[in-house]
Order: structure tokens, then sequence, then C-alpha cells
């Protein structure tokens, strides 16, 4: 990973703090602009889904929740539709130059969970979960934080392809029947957003319990005080 | 690579990559009342824009074995006002006009000398459900040909008993599967179902298979597009 290090000196006291640029430009902007298209998408999603509760039959049918209309976006059906419509581009559009930025810049190393990263995950769910002692930090993300942004970004792709097949389920028939016909594919999307909501909620809480220079390096690309070392 | 800053500059540096990110506020835009409604408005149509590209007329709806079939009074019945606007059976007519070179009204009996085809497809509702039905009737394309209709005209529109009205592109409209449907699970259209004749498009969503049709005109301009089109939902909603 091509890192840049900056020693920062404070003229007044003579201090010296270090920083690292995280997070490049491009990850940046597709990480906001992401945040809100998936808010978006998964608002109206839920109205969407409020038109039909249910994956069983219309008649007789037996609705799985009544979801509020507060925790939705769009008013009615109509509107949803006009909001999920459009910001799948957007959603679509902010994913894939993410991913592409990621493999031409080579910075995909920084997240993408491989083999050798396994045998970090334990000791990580150790320290988060059950009180052990925090593993020394080599790099950037710790194997579990890996882990989760690499099936993050998985889930993201399958909710493109659930939804194609939801939304095109003639023109991309090999698409709905791989998943088991369009009643299926309606229920993956739905089951991949309760997935991803999983994922943003874990995102959250860990931001808020020890997260100060990670946000902030996500809006500026400079994180203080690392705790790994620069290589 | 190590460099040196002061606690200043390393601010200022910052808050420069901090503003770069200032166009994300660009979606800001659909925040606001009066500009949301023509975003969004251009966001369908751009969506509907991306359909027509996927449509392909050679791509069929998958059809299902007769055991698949949803049992008839399972088939929902999906009227917009009333599901049966008393359409008098023994004089109905469907009246053809615009770019035809035989204007004029066609009774069932000529669209049932039409080739006959019957298709086990799944309706699929813009609410999310589907059913699995069988539809028979004549093809569109067989009953335009018929008409003498210029198929190289962009749209066919009809209206309904109810006044309910649609509007499909002519590539659907000439798609193999695209019937002027007069029987479901091999018996006449009954009244709550549209009868006597309906569309039937396995291509597209639910609320374009619109019932007790009285009108058909082949056109290249809508005044209206449909019932639900203009009230803000997709115009062109191929699956």
């Amino acid at each position: 990973m091509a890192s840049r290090t900056i020693t920062i000196e404070n003229l007044k006291s003579g201090e010296v703090a270090t920083a690292i640029y995280e997070h490049p430009y491009i990850v940046r902007l597709c990480h906001w602009i992401n945040t809100v298209a998936l808010f978006v998408m998964i608002g109206s999603g839920l109205q969407i889904f409020r038109a039909f509760p249910s994956f069983g039959a219309k008649i007789p049918e037996k609705d799985l929740i009544n979801w509020p209309k507060a925790f939705a976006l769009g008013g009615w059906l109509g509107g949803a539709l006009q909001w999920h419509l459009t910001f799948m581009w957007i959603y679509l559009a902010t994913g894939l130059v993410y991913v592409g930025y990621q493999l031409f810049s080579r910075n995909y190393k920084q997240a993408l969970f491989v083999p050798r990263d396994i045998p970090g995950v334990w000791p990580m769910v150790r320290h988060y979960f059950f009180f052990g002692p925090k593993p020394p930090s080599k790099e950037a993300y710790n194997p579990l934080q890996k882990h989760a942004y690499t099936s993050v970004i998985g889930l993201g792709v399958l909710s493109v392809l659930t939804g194609l097949a939801v939304w095109k389920p003639v023109q991309f028939s090999w698409l709905a029947w791989l998943m088991g016909g369009f009643h299926w594919a309606r229920l993956w999307h739905f089951l991949i957003m309760w997935a991803i909501l999983g994922f943003i909620f874990g995102h959250l809480v860990m931001v808020v319990l020890h997260g100060w220079n990670n946000f902030v390096s996500m809006l500026t690309g400079w994180k203080k005080d690392p705790d790994y070392p620069a290589n | 690579m190590i460099s040196k800053t002061d606690g200043r500059k390393f601010k200022s540096l910052s808050r420069r990559e901090l503003l770069k990110l200032t166009p994300a506020l660009a979606l800001g835009a659909f925040a606001i009342p009066s500009l949301r409604e023509p975003l969004l408005k251009t966001g369908l149509g751009f969506s509907d824009w991306a359909s027509s590209l996927l449509f392909r007329t050679g791509q069929p709806a998958p059809t299902f074995a007769d055991s698949g079939l949803t049992p008839f009074d399972h088939f929902p019945i999906n009227g917009y006002d009333v599901d049966d606007p008393e359409v008098d059976l023994d004089h109905w007519t469907l009246t053809v006009g615009g770019a035809a070179q035989k204007q004029g009204d066609y009774t069932l009996a000529q669209i049932q000398a039409l080739q006959k085809f019957a298709q086990n497809t799944r309706h699929i509702c813009v609410e999310g459900w589907d059913v699995i039905g069988r539809f028979g009737g004549a093809r569109l394309s067989d009953f335009l040909q018929m008409v003498g209709a210029d198929t190289t005209a962009r749209f066919v529109y009809v209206e309904c008993a109810d006044d309910y009205y649609e509007s499909i592109d002519m590539a659907t409209a000439l798609h193999p599967q695209t019937l002027l449907c007069y029987e479901m699970y091999d018996q006449p259209l009954t009244r709550e179902h549209g009868a006597p004749v309906r569309l039937q498009i396995p291509t597209k969503i639910g609320y374009k298979q619109a019932k007790y049709l009285t009108s058909l005109e082949i056109t290249n301009v809508l005044p209206r597009v449909g019932y639900w089109e203009d009230q803000g939902y997709s115009r062109f909603y191929g699956l």
C-alpha cells in the first residue's frame, strides 16, 4: 500500500504528531455519495415493500409485517419507485467507480480480505466481543474490518443483481432463474437489504465507539495519530 | 515518503481535502421541493430509456407448465374503480383509429378468426406480487397487420370501458407474446378480468394489461400515456 505519512510539528509546544493519508479522494467521494444513495434506496425500497408486504400469494395474502410509513421514503408506491429507479443509477455508478478505482490504483489491498487475514480474525473477535487483548495493528484495517468491507462490497453486487432480476425478470430471465425465479429474487433482494443494514449498524457502532480519527480520515483523507506503522 | 509540516498548514491541507467533497452536496438538490419533482422525473425517464434499450423482441417471457398455474380463483382482480363496467358484450366492437389503412370497428369474431395462441405466463404487479396465469387470444401483431397498421409508428394506445387508458411502444406491441386476450384458463374472459378483450403482455408490468378494451389507436404522439403513468409511474415498465 502506497501511503503518505506526514509529521506535524506544533510550533508553540514543539510536540510532534504524525498523520497518514488513508483514503484517496475518489474513495471518499464514492463513500459519501453512496451513503446518500443507500439511504434513499433502503427508504424507498421499504415504501415499495409496503405495497405488498408479503412474499407469499396475493390471495390469500398474509402480510409479513406492517412496516411503518415513518421509516419509508417516497410517500406512496409511485413516488417510492421514482426515488428507487433514479438513485439506483447513482448507487450503481458509485459502486462501479469505487471498484474500478480500487482495482486500477491497487488501493484495494487496503480493504480486501485475503486468506492470509484468516488467522487474525479470531483474536479480533475476542478483542471486540470477549474483552480479549487488542492485537497489534499492522495496517489500516484489521482482519475483521477487511472482512466486513469486503463482504459489504459483495452484498452491494448482490443487491444490484437481485434488483436487476426483480426489475427485468424477462430480459434477465436467466438471472431470475439463478435466484429461483422472480418470487425468490424479490425475497433475496429484501434479505440482502437487511444484511446491508446489519453492516451499517455495526459500522456506525464502531465509528461511535472508537472512530473519531477514522471518521475524520474518511472526510479529509488524513488520519491523525495512526495506531499502525506507515510502510 | 515522509514530509514535515506544522499544525496550521496541516489544518488547511485537511480543509482543502474536505472541500473537495462538495460535489457530493449536489445530491442536496433532491431535498429542495421545487427541484425534487423534475429531478425524479428525469431519473425515471432515464430508467425508461434504459429499459427500452434492454428490450429485445427475440427474448420471450418465461412460460410455465400447467401444474405451475395459479388457481383461477386466486388470480387477483385489479380494477382501479369498478370490477364490471357493464360492457354490452353482444354489441361490443373494438374501434381502430390512427395510422391504420382499415380504420373502423372490429368485432370479437374478427379477432377470434385470427390464429389463436395460448400461453402460461407470469403476471407481475407493480406492487410486487405475481401470479402465473393461462391466457389465450390473438397476437396483437397479427391484428395490427389485419387492420393495415403502420408499424413504424411509435405507440399503440388503447382506451377501456371504465375510462382506463394505456399505451405501449410498438416494439412491445409486435412481440409474439403480446396478445389481444379473450380467454383465461381456456374460458372466455369473465367480466372482472376484462371481458370481452384485454391486453396480455408478459413483457410488461401489470398496469399495462388493460381490460375491457374499446378502442385502439396507432400513433406517434400520446396526448395521455396511461392512467397510472400520468400519475407518476414508469411509462415503459418493461420486464
